[in-house]
């Protein structure tokens, strides 16, 4: 917000609130109404206690929500060790294809999600490639599966998000000054040293970004569970999506997709506060 | 870090070099990770699957290119998607654009709250975002369709469109809009000719990402389509009935076509950006 026109700014006061009406109104409505439509939708079972639907989604269901966080989270974790080796080699070593490769970490997203997923089912299937090489590394047993399995859905899970993770990452490395990290070496650091006290720290901003953005979405999803694995691979989005759309209990179904935000929201406070990272956004 | 010799003491440099290939080695590995299944469905596009699950490698065949239209429910869907992209990006990018613009030009009472705003829908798992605008339609009792899948993808692109465009016109010289209107241009004037021309490459790449969310956008739209079929949608549903090659067939064409697309616009910006210099 550098540099703004005061001058323009004193001609019309009312300037900058009706260039922002009609998208903030359209947030209002389908954002922040909805959010308390179902805030009260969770609490309106008839002839039942308010708490019911939330009683019910904790005790029915509460091994889903488990299994949802328990998946989401290795699926970051798993992110973070790929994504950032490949953004520091984009920020670092990349020289003159950095924006190639940037690219190329872009592309993924042209081909629709759904049939990337369907592309992993290919891939992972039975007598296909890449289950026959785990068999024959004894890394399977000979009758052993990939899809259908946890491996499967939260590998779905990784890959999916796999961009969200890399370009946060990239950002923030991307601008570290090098003089500091040779300052460090020039201070007798090692490499890795070096590492450890300049670049690492300097990049947590955008570990913190990309870990939320792969942590959040999913947490939320149910096409890698639905695809790559079997009911016993279920997670919370698909209680959501039957209770709302094929059993109609809208209690129930309100009540988790609210539970599962809070604890979202609980979790990220957490997480900034642990990283410290609270006025990043 | 593996790769270096541990036996003698290397010396430092050829050390380095080592971890330095080593990294090198584990970033390709990830590309070709996030690359897999693009290869999987190209490679499929060309298959003659045995049955109606297109899943399983039967031999090479250019039916499905040379048919691509056979199924007229995946044409269907393809169209109801490319019409609901078309005009949620065209709104959603005015709505974003003028919000950028106000927050970037002007210091404002509430611009802060905005700013928050417009991130807590992309800090929203999509089944909350999808099943609360679902709730909100229910109580309203509203039909569900095309307008609320509309409706819906205007909602999250305006967040998208917002951002991108902050982020692509901070820190401007919004100078040069006075100087031209010291210069005694209208407003018109300087709209069209000054202030258009510096934040369009923004909009552009911000219109660009909304279209692909549209497109891509499942979870939220199985919310509010009522009985109305994406393509995103109808390869859901194709799960259960059959997965004919020529839904690889379209998302081959949509990832040539983006890409197309997409140079076309780093093409423009350097003419741009040429004639910029010329001039």
């Amino acid at each position: 917000m550098a540099g703004t026109a005061a001058g323009s700014a004193r001609r019309n006061p009312w300037a900058p609130y009706l260039l922002v009406l009609p998208g903030v109104l359209w947030l209002l409505v389908f954002f922040v109404v909805p959010i308390v439509t179902l805030a009260s939708t969770s609490i309106a079972g008839a002839g039942r206690p308010w708490w019911d639907g939330y009683a019910r989604a904790f005790t029915d269901y509460g091994a889903f929500i488990l299994r949802s966080f328990r998946f989401s989270l290795l699926a970051t974790l798993v992110a973070l060790v790929l994504a950032y080796p490949l953004a520091y080699v984009m920020a670092f070593r990349a020289g003159r294809f950095k924006h190639f490769l940037l690219g190329l970490v872009i592309l993924p997203f042209f081909t629709t999600f759904l049939v990337r997923t369907f592309a992993w089912k290919t891939i992972l299937n039975d007598g296909g490639p890449v289950v026959g090489l785990l068999i024959w590394l004894h890394l399977l047993p000979a009758d052993g599966r990939l899809l259908n399995t946890n491996w499967a859905v939260v590998g779905g899970l990784t890959y999916n998000f796999l961009p969200f993770m890399v370009l946060p990452i990239y950002v923030s490395l991307e601008k570290i000054d090098r003089r500091l990290v040779e300052a460090a070496q020039d201070l007798y650091c090692s490499p890795i040293r070096a590492f450890g006290k300049v670049v690492f720290p300097l990049s947590l901003p955008g570990v913190f970004a990309g870990s939320l953005l792969t942590f959040i979405p999913a947490s939320g999803d149910f096409i890698n569970a639905e695809l790559l694995g079997s009911p016993n691979q279920r997670m919370i989005g698909t209680v959501i999506q039957n209770q709302f759309l094929q059993v109609h209990d809208y209690p129930l179904a309100a009540s988790l997709s609210f539970v599962l935000m809070t604890i979202i929201t609980i979790a990220v406070i957490a997480y900034a506060r642990v990283l410290g990272t609270e006025d990043l956004a | 870090m593996a790769g270096a010799p541990a036996a003698a003491p290397a010396p430092l440099a050829r050390r380095a070099r080592w971890r330095g290939w080593a990294l090198d080695a584990i970033g390709g590995m990830v590309l070709l990770y996030l690359f897999l299944p693009i290869f999987v469905i190209i490679l499929y596009s060309f298959n003659r699957p045995e049955g109606r699950f297109n899943f399983v490698w039967k031999e090479f065949s250019l039916e499905a290119w040379r048919d691509p239209f056979k199924y007229a429910p995946l044409v269907d869907a393809m169209k109801l998607s490319l019409k609901v992209a078309s005009i949620s990006t065209a709104v959603a990018t005015v709505f974003g654009s003028l919000i950028a613009l106000a927050l970037c030009r002007y210091k404002f009472r509430g611009s802060g709250p905005i700013g928050l705003l417009l991130v807590l829908p992309l800090t929203t798992p999509e089944v909350v975002l999808g099943s609360s605008l679902l709730s909100l339609f229910l109580d309203l009792n509203a039909h569900m369709g095309f307008a609320t899948i509309v409706i819906a993808h205007i909602m999250f692109s305006v967040s998208y469109v917002a951002l991108t465009v902050r982020a692509r016109i901070r820190g401007f010289d919004w100078t040069l809009e006075e100087a031209a209107m010291d210069l005694g241009a209208t407003p018109w004037r300087v709209l069209r000719k000054v202030t258009l021309p510096l934040i369009a490459p923004g909009i552009v790449a911000a219109a660009m990402l909304s279209f692909a969310l549209s497109l891509d956008d499942f979870i939220i739209t199985l919310f509010n389509s009522g009985s109305e079929v994406t393509y995103p949608l109808y390869v859901y549903g194709a799960r259960r009935a059959a997965f004919p090659p020529q839904i690889n067939v379209l998302a081959t064409t949509i990832l040539v076509g983006s890409l197309a697309l997409l140079g076309l616009t780093v093409l423009w910006q350097q003419r741009r950006l040429k004639q910029a210099l010329v001039a």
